[in-house]
């Protein structure tokens, strides 16, 4: 289905690689076109992973040292595993094998030039030299060419001190500019809510294209033009803004340099901090505290939930809350949405709404399952919603002098909380969304030192929360913890069971391939669940569901692989196992907390008894849910909406 | 399939109204203005029914669109990215990659300029300044009047002949400076006379 386009940077190597790659990593790479999908299951049945093939060993030598190597594992990798690090600049664990910036060239005996290590598979009997003369040279020249295209306003950039280029610049000892600059200027595009986009940075490197077009079938960002013209772009030159951009920020994670980041706002915290006549209110995601620590040095895989609460008193905030009190609160929605539409056979499956990327991607691409979406507003606007009406009445506050802010790891969160109908207060619900990268900086400038400090705790009552709103922060944790909620429902209903006799841990739909099935026995009924993250993966099950091939009762999905804890906003990493710890240490929070279920949250419960009444209320739909259009339906939504102003 | 049908034939006459009808401002130079301009939505789909499923069809789609539109405007680009199932990005990218690609339309005769070695040492250049300023144009650019689109080339094989300028299919040998704005002229009096004819 899709074609190749042969773009400068040798395709076929890739290529090649794909095809040698073993079965389970394939699979992770190519995500776009359903035909190469595995032929899917039976609905009833879960799917089973294939078995990887046998891998054969091969034997090498590597700078005189003898290796042994997976046969399909590419140059790169064994180097890498022997102690050898080869420098790279396009090559990335989460986007896999591009090819395209010549940075990591070794020399092979026999070969005619220098082949790049991270899509050269090795052989038997390979003699490889990663640092000979030859080498450096090459490898030096591609960076000072590299260097000749980019400005060199690095003291003002957001990636200055942890920029790829920068640390390439600086381990090849490059201290003279040879060549002239010869590219062609491009205006930066603000022109998203979320994502900005600075063109005279970008190196070309194919991480971000890779990333929209095959992990997330979004198709926005891709090459255009050639020699010094070539640049990265959305279609016909038009802003992200303009665009089918979903916002999801994955091409600004993985950006080696500063050519697309999110659209920067934590000095506006800043200043609301400052104003007195503001009561200033944050809101922490889930998957925010299990990787912040990230960057204050602190180990991957550690939660930092405590230290972050103090971090956040320290800033000066009025109130510190919790979005997993609206992640419980979600559930006691959403279940309830669930067991409503099985009970009356409205439209299943039910699919998840929590990620903004997915419900934009829906919108844009899938409009014909709008009427799947949960018709819950997410955690984030949830929480917006509950503290400028709930919380300002209880606090005596006027909704206008609460400044709401929340810090996710989303970059699609600034998209969401921007638009029009969020402002069941009156006013802007949420009024800045920050990045976990964000708060960093913001905890940086403050002078606070988050390893350092001591545990505190989340303000009441928005700030109590339960283990299933923790594991929202991880694919499959909606899933389970809506599963934890429903089961003891059903269970009581259907056999008056006292509450805590249900299963807890649901671990058939934890893990983190793309698409995970499951069948879970409610009360006797069969439940078929599906779980996917990232968009790629998105498509690839609703295209089954669409098909016929497959049906579902309910379904989670996140736009990005892995679920929030790998979203667009979080700390970018080359471990290639980062996406693991930082799903245990959520696991971990949700063992250490006493109540593991949304509906034993005490908080929410007095949230329902003294405001909204009980899940799916008349006040409950007004501020907790709402409605979806279609991209076309939207515009004509908006221009009606000008047209009455 | 009886429904996909039905939308594809609503598409098609969806697309009629906003296709730019011939001689109007901003409408393309197409092959077969006067004739059928209306139809070249449902012409483009049957082209990407025809190309659909065969692996590497983008590239003759779009050469075959551009003879059908005289260049690649963005809804064009659109609609063969989603019947081709391919992303806008990627589409773009290789229309704005190949050189015989363009986005906007181009005039009634591509004025070629050899910029070749041969040309070059013969003044060649003085010749590209005078088209230049006898047009109001840059390189890639297309006349007011929209009738000639400016080119600069390497070489077109007529070193003997240098300076060289290619008008169309006419080949201009051994070209001076002062000669351009004649036959520049020449072609501009052409089209009126046979505008007027018809």
């Amino acid at each position: 289905m899709r074609e190749r386009v042969p773009f400068p940077g040798g395709g076929e190597e890739v290529k090649a690689m794909n095809t040698a790659l073993p079965q389970k990593q394939a699979e992770a790479h190519s995500t776009g076109a359903p035909e190469q999908a595995p032929a899917p299951a039976p609905a009833s049945t879960p799917v089973v992973a294939p078995s990887p093939a046998p891998a054969k060993v091969v034997r090498l030598t590597i700078d005189g040292q003898e290796v042994e190597a997976r046969e399909g594992e590419t140059v790169l990798d064994a180097a890498r595993r022997v102690g050898r690090d080869i420098p790279t600049l396009c090559y990335h664990p989460a986007v896999g094998r591009i090819g395209s910036c010549r940075v990591c060239v070794v020399e092979i005996e026999g070969a005619r030039n220098l082949p790049a290590s991270c899509v050269t598979p090795v052989a038997q009997g390979m003699v490889v030299h990663t640092n000979t003369p030859a080498v450096r040279e090459a490898r030096r020249t591609v960076v000072e060419l590299l260097l000749a295209a980019h400005p060199h306003d690095c003291l003002k950039c957001e990636r200055n001190g942890r920029c790829e280029l920068q640390n390439l610049a600086m381990r090849l000892g490059i201290r003279t500019a040879r060549f002239n600059r010869e590219r062609e200027h491009r205006e930066p595009d603000a022109s998203s809510p979320a994502l900005v986009r600075q063109p005279d940075k970008c190196v070309l490197c194919g991480r971000c294209v890779k990333v929209c077009n095959e992990i997330q079938a979004t198709g926005v960002l891709g090459f255009a033009y050639r020699g010094t013209r070539s640049c990265v772009t959305p279609m016909f030159e038009h802003g992200l803004g303009e665009s089918k951009c979903v916002s999801c920020g994955q091409c600004a994670k993985v950006c080696p340099v500063g050519a697309i980041s999110e659209k920067e706002e934590w000095e506006r915290v800043l200043d609301a901090i400052a104003d007195p006549n503001l009561h200033v209110v944050i809101q922490v995601a889930p998957a925010v505290r299990a990787a912040i620590g990230e960057e204050f040095g602190i180990p991957a895989g550690t939660a930092v939930t405590g230290k972050l609460a103090t971090a956040l008193h320290r800033l000066g905030f009025d109130a510190v809350f919790d979005t997993q009190f609206t992640a419980d609160l979600t559930i006691m929605e959403e279940g309830h949405e669930l067991l409503e539409r099985m009970k009356s056979k409205g439209r299943l499956p039910l699919i998840t709404s929590c990620s903004p990327g997915w419900v934009r991607f829906c919108e844009t691409f899938f409009p014909d399952f709008l009427e799947n979406l949960s018709s819950c507003k997410s955690p984030q606007q949830m929480m917006g919603a509950v503290i400028k009406t709930y919380y300002a009445k209880k606090a005596g506050i006027a909704p206008d002098k609460i400044f709401s802010v929340s810090a996710m790891p989303c970059t699609a969160k600034k998209y969401e909380c921007a638009r029009p109908e969020m402002n069941a207060s009156g006013v802007r619900d949420v009024d800045v969304a920050l990045t976990t990268r964000e708060l960093a900086r913001l905890i940086k400038a403050a002078g606070i030192d988050l390893a350092s400090l001591p545990d505190g705790e989340f303000d009441p009552p928005l700030g109590i929360s339960t283990g299933a709103g923790t594991i929202f922060g991880v694919t499959g944790g909606v899933m389970e913890a809506a599963l934890r909620t429903v089961s003891e429902v059903v269970a009581k209903r259907s056999a008056g069971k006292a509450a805590g006799g249900g299963k807890l841990e649901f671990v058939e739909v934890r893990g983190l391939e793309g698409i995970r099935e499951a069948v879970v026995d409610l009360g006797g009924q069969q439940v078929r669940v599906a779980v996917a993250s990232g968009l790629g993966n998105a498509a690839r099950l609703l295209q089954r569901i669409r098909d016929g091939k497959a049906s579902y009762h309910f379904v989670e999905i996140m736009a990005c692989p892995g679920g929030c804890i790998e979203g667009g906003g979080q700390p970018r990493s080359g471990d290639p196992e980062i996406a693991a710890k930082r799903a245990s240490a959520v696991y971990a929070e949700d063992r250490r907390m006493k109540a593991r279920r949304s509906h034993e949250n005490l908080a929410v419960r007095r949230l329902y008894e003294e405001f909204l009444g009980e899940p799916g209320s008349e006040v409950a739909h007004r501020l907790l849910h709402t409605t979806y259009h279609s991209v076309e339906e939207a515009a004509q939504v908006a221009s009606a909406r000008k047209e009455a102003m | 399939m009886s429904a996909a049908q039905t939308k594809q034939t609503k598409d098609k006459r969806a697309r009629l109204e906003v296709a730019p009808k011939p001689g109007e401002a901003g409408g393309t130079a197409c092959k077969c203005q006067g004739k059928l301009p209306d139809d070249r939505y449902g012409i483009l789909d049957d082209i990407i029914a025809k190309h659909k499923d065969v692996p590497g069809s983008l590239i003759p789609v779009l050469h075959e669109a551009q003879q059908l539109f005289g260049c690649l405007p963005e809804d064009v680009q659109a609609r063969i990215a989603k019947g081709l199932g391919v992303p806008e990005s990627e589409v773009y990218g290789v229309a704005t990659f190949y050189s015989l690609f363009s986005l906007r339309p181009k005039g009634k005769w591509t004025v070629n300029v050899c910029l070749g070695t041969a040309c070059y040492v013969r003044g060649a250049a003085a010749c590209l300044e005078a088209v230049k300023k006898e047009l109001g144009v840059d390189i890639g650019g297309t006349s007011r009047d929209g009738l000639f689109t400016l080119q600069a080339v390497r070489c077109l094989g007529a070193c003997a002949l240098a300076p060289v300028v290619m008008i169309g299919d006419t080949v201009f040998a051994r070209v001076k400076p002062e000669d351009i704005p004649r036959i520049l002229a020449e072609y501009a009096a052409s089209h009126s006379s046979e505008s007027a004819a018809s």
